[in-house]
């Protein structure tokens, strides 16, 4: 106990391992706070990403904070619900509901937003919703634009559900006489080249149900090419979920590959040398083996033909590291402990083999596991989501390497969406490097060969 | 398992002859129990990798499938069949394709398919791909993968290849300063170089590819490729640059790091301080107290990284989309051509161990405290 606390006393004397401890403590709240607030079953639904979900969000938005650094800013998205009206944000929504004699209730929904933006949106899609309509409500939009013109956008007849879809309405875009229906809308009409009008913008959106106990809400979604503090991807799925879901992953792919690949390494290499003979023999032989198989490739392959679920990968990573080459370092140590006086007094007064092993043989090669522990964690997090650059990530978990995998496959590169890959390497750069600079320091507290170097 | 004995006592200098006689019987009986035990090691990874590659049997039922899809297309496109009551169609179908099942040897059980398969890959009888063709169009796995060879040889061999001696001796030349900027500035920089390859591989390609648009974004040259010779180098060249780069960011600082280390540990020997007392020249003393015990280590990462070629970097190669052994191997998993996977595996699998065979004889070689054999397996 008291070596460990005299190495950690050491240890605060690297300011990288101070900092890299920071960062690793950072990480593992962040992981704490993320599986708190979303948790998992619900982050994979998410991330499944079907429409019900996403319909709000728009396609490969960038981060809405990317405004603060350009001179262009780009509208961002939101979305008012009439039905929730509190919490509206992005814009106000009013709702007035008149009820007449015959209990037929005219209903004005007023949407009321400000687009201070130097470009159009992607689209703007109104959904109603109706409830124990029996007639069907007739719908019809009115676009009012800061200057003050008004423009009847549609009237149509409405359903349980329906959306109408702005930016397909080729209609609308005959009446605006402008290429786009959305351009229309927005165009500042003094304008030469088409760009936005800036100012406050209104949708009125009026209705009459005919039955008194019946209702109608409608919500206008904005698709906008900014959202949120991490941005959309190709499905509209937030990539916050991805970003923050994918630490405790990496974490806990990365720390257990590496804790079950030294344990078991080191127990093996205990085992081997303590009994010898035969055990050893076959050790040596499934080192050798393990030495041939190639590492990867084997990966690869398990990933393609079995399943690519990330704990079967993690499980074959182990497997395939048990007999690795660390073996022959911890062989070297134990044959060399194996002759000290203290486990030939323990072997004098009886101590039965397991106890020997477990108690006297592998706590001495602890200061050389916890280095090797910690340098390992940022190859087995690379490693996973190398897989999934490969288009082996597991099909439902929201991880760094698929987000690279995602935006690599969905032309990120190509369309300048930097966003969107930069995002998922910084954390695993960071999430690296801190495991990587810890593993230095320690390798050093605990070596004392290299602690001058 | 180590062969590798030190034997410092110095041994009496008589019955010279007899003593050479006894020691060549021993490096031969070590060598064949050797032999026999890498051999065995090969033979039950290549057992397993078929195992693996054919899913259990489950590739060599999709063959079935496709015979069967083949035989039935065959018998119906042909005129005579036409008028054949359905039992009879369906007969001659089976037997169709119970024959072509026969000659293809599938109608064995698993345990006797994954022998013959593993004895023609152990005599590197490749045979033929399921699906993959070479460019040239040939569907042997032996032209396939030569094809392959030459890209990742290009890039892998001699980036890797100058990579090695450029760390070997940046390594040494910082290890005497010890303590400068240099020397700081590397240490400093191991820790950036745990990220793979491919990750520094998607930074370039953002960076000098996607935005500032000068360098290629993958690819082994220009698509309509270039007539001249000069011109396709000059092409290559340039689509070599990112990937070479990735694999300098990815390997250089941390080998550089770790030699430097492994070199200043052998320099603080004592043996080093006498020679320094004795007052040889620094070059003298690097190359005959410091890079001479470290040989053996260098030798071994200088075989390994050649080894390594072999496998090529499946993701790197993906990222540039650069047509070498990584990528090879990756497509033929996604294809399903076991062939393909087990000729790979199979090479490398001998590739490495015969180096791990040869190595014990280079060690003797290259240090005299060293000798083959001596001591047996321990």
């Amino acid at each position: 106990m008291k070596e460990i606390q005299n190495s950690f006393r050491e240890l605060l004397r690297y300011p990288t391992a101070v900092a890299s401890m920071a960062m690793i403590f950072m990480a593992v709240l962040l992981s704490a706070y993320t599986m708190t607030t979303t948790p998992y079953d619900e982050a994979l639904r998410l991330w499944r990403g079907s429409e019900e979900d996403w319909y709000q969000y728009p396609k490969q938005a960038a981060p809405a904070w990317f405004n603060n650094f350009t001179d262009r800013k780009q509208p961002i998205s939101f979305f008012l619900n009439s039905a929730d009206i509190e919490s509206a944000s992005g814009g106000v929504v009013t709702k007035t509901i008149e009820t007449r004699q015959d209990g037929a209730q005219k209903i004005a929904i007023t949407y009321e937003f400000e687009y201070l933006y130097d470009d159009f949106p992607q689209d703007l899609i109104l959904y109603t919703t109706t409830k124990d309509t029996v007639k069907k409500p007739l719908v019809g939009v009115v676009w009012v634009t800061p200057d003050g013109r008004k423009v009847n956008m549609a009237s149509y007849s409405v359903t349980q559900r329906d959306v109408y879809r702005v930016a397909q309405d080729d209609k609308l875009a005959r009446i605006l006489r402008a290429e786009n229906p959305i351009e229309g809308l927005f165009a500042d009409p003094a304008s030469e080249s088409p760009l936005p009008l800036k100012g406050t913008y209104q949708m009125v959106v009026t209705s009459t149900v005919y039955e008194s106990e019946a209702s109608l809400d409608a919500e206008l979604v904005l698709h906008g090419t900014r959202y949120g503090i991490a941005g959309t991807d190709h499905k509209r799925r937030d990539l916050s979920i991805a970003l923050l879901w994918g630490m405790p992953i990496a974490l806990a792919f990365g720390l257990l590959a590496a804790l079950g690949t030294t344990v078991t390494t080191l127990v093996i290499a205990a085992i081997g040398t303590w009994y010898g003979g035969w055990v050893d023999d076959l050790i040596q032989r499934l080192t050798e083996i393990n030495a041939v198989l190639p590492f990867f490739p084997i990966l690869i392959m398990i990933g393609t033909f079995f399943s690519r679920s990330i704990w079967l990968i993690l499980g074959a990573t182990i497997l395939l590291n048990i007999f690795g080459l660390g073996i022959k370092n911890f062989r070297a140590i134990f044959l060399q402990i194996k002759e000290a006086p203290y486990i030939e007094a323990a072997r004098s007064y009886g101590a039965s083999d397991g106890r020997i092993i477990i108690r006297y043989l592998t706590p001495r090669v602890i200061p050389m596991l916890i280095p090797q522990l910690v340098t390992l964690v940022p190859g087995y997090v690379f490693l996973e989501a190398g897989l999934a650059v490969l288009g082996l990530g597991d099909p439902f978990m929201p991880t760094w390497g698929k987000v690279i995998d995602d935006a690599r496959t969905n032309g990120a590169l190509f369309e300048g969406l930097y966003y969107w890959i930069l995002e998922p390497a910084a954390l695993l750069l960071v999430t690296g490097l801190a495991f990587a600079l810890l593993g230095f320091a320690l390798d050093r507290v605990f070596n004392p060969k290299l602690r001058e170097m | 398992m180590s062969a590798i004995t030190q034997t410092d006592a110095p041994q009496p200098v008589v019955k010279r002859g007899k003593q050479a006689a006894n020691s060549l019987l021993r490096v031969l009986k070590y060598s064949l129990v050797r032999l026999a035990s890498l051999l065995f090691s090969v033979v039950v990874a290549i057992f397993l990798t078929i195992l693996i590659a054919s899913m259990g049997g489950k590739v060599d039922e999709m063959r079935m499938g496709e015979i069967r899809e083949n035989v039935v297309q065959l018998v119906r496109s042909n005129r005579a069949n036409r008028d054949l009551p359905p039992e009879q169609f369906q007969k001659l179908v089976d037997d169709l394709v119970f024959q072509e099942a026969h000659v293809q040897g599938l109608d064995q059980p698993l345990m006797l398919r994954a022998v013959r398969y593993m004895r023609k890959a152990l005599t590197l009888d490749l045979g033929n791909a399921l699906r993959m063709t070479s460019d040239s169009g040939s569907k042997q796995v032996r032209i396939i993968i030569l094809e392959r060879l030459p890209p990742t040889l290009l890039l892998w061999g001699v980036s890797g290849l100058f990579l090695f001696f450029a760390e070997i001796s940046v390594a040494l030349s910082i290890s005497r300063k010890y303590g400068t900027w240099v020397d700081k500035f590397f240490v400093g920089m191991a820790p950036f170089s745990t990220s793979p390859g491919w990750f520094f591989g998607i930074f370039l390609i953002l960076i000098f590819a996607s935005w500032l648009r000068v360098l290629p974004f993958g690819g082994m040259v220009d698509a309509p490729i270039p007539k001249t010779p000069m011109g396709y180098s000059l092409s290559l060249a340039k689509h070599m640059i990112l990937p070479t780069m990735s694999l300098v960011l990815t390997s250089f600082f941390l080998q550089v790091y770790q030699w430097r280390t492994f070199f200043l540990i052998y320099s603080s020997e004592e043996y080093v301080d006498i020679a320094k007392a004795k007052g040889l020249s620094a070059r003298a003393i690097e190359r005959d107290y410091v890079l001479r015990p470290t040989l053996p280590n260098i030798i071994t990462g200088f075989a390994l990284t050649l080894i390594a070629l072999w496998l090529g970097g499946p993701i790197t190669e993906t990222i540039f989309n650069w047509p070498g052994l990584g990528r090879a191997f990756y497509e033929a998993v996604q294809f399903y051509d076991t062939p393909v996977i087990l000729g790979q595996t199979v090479i490398y699998a001998y590739m490495l161990a015969f180096t791990v065979f040869l190595l014990d004889y280079i060690y003797a070689l290259v240090d005299p405290r060293v000798k083959v054999g001596q001591g047996g397996s321990a």
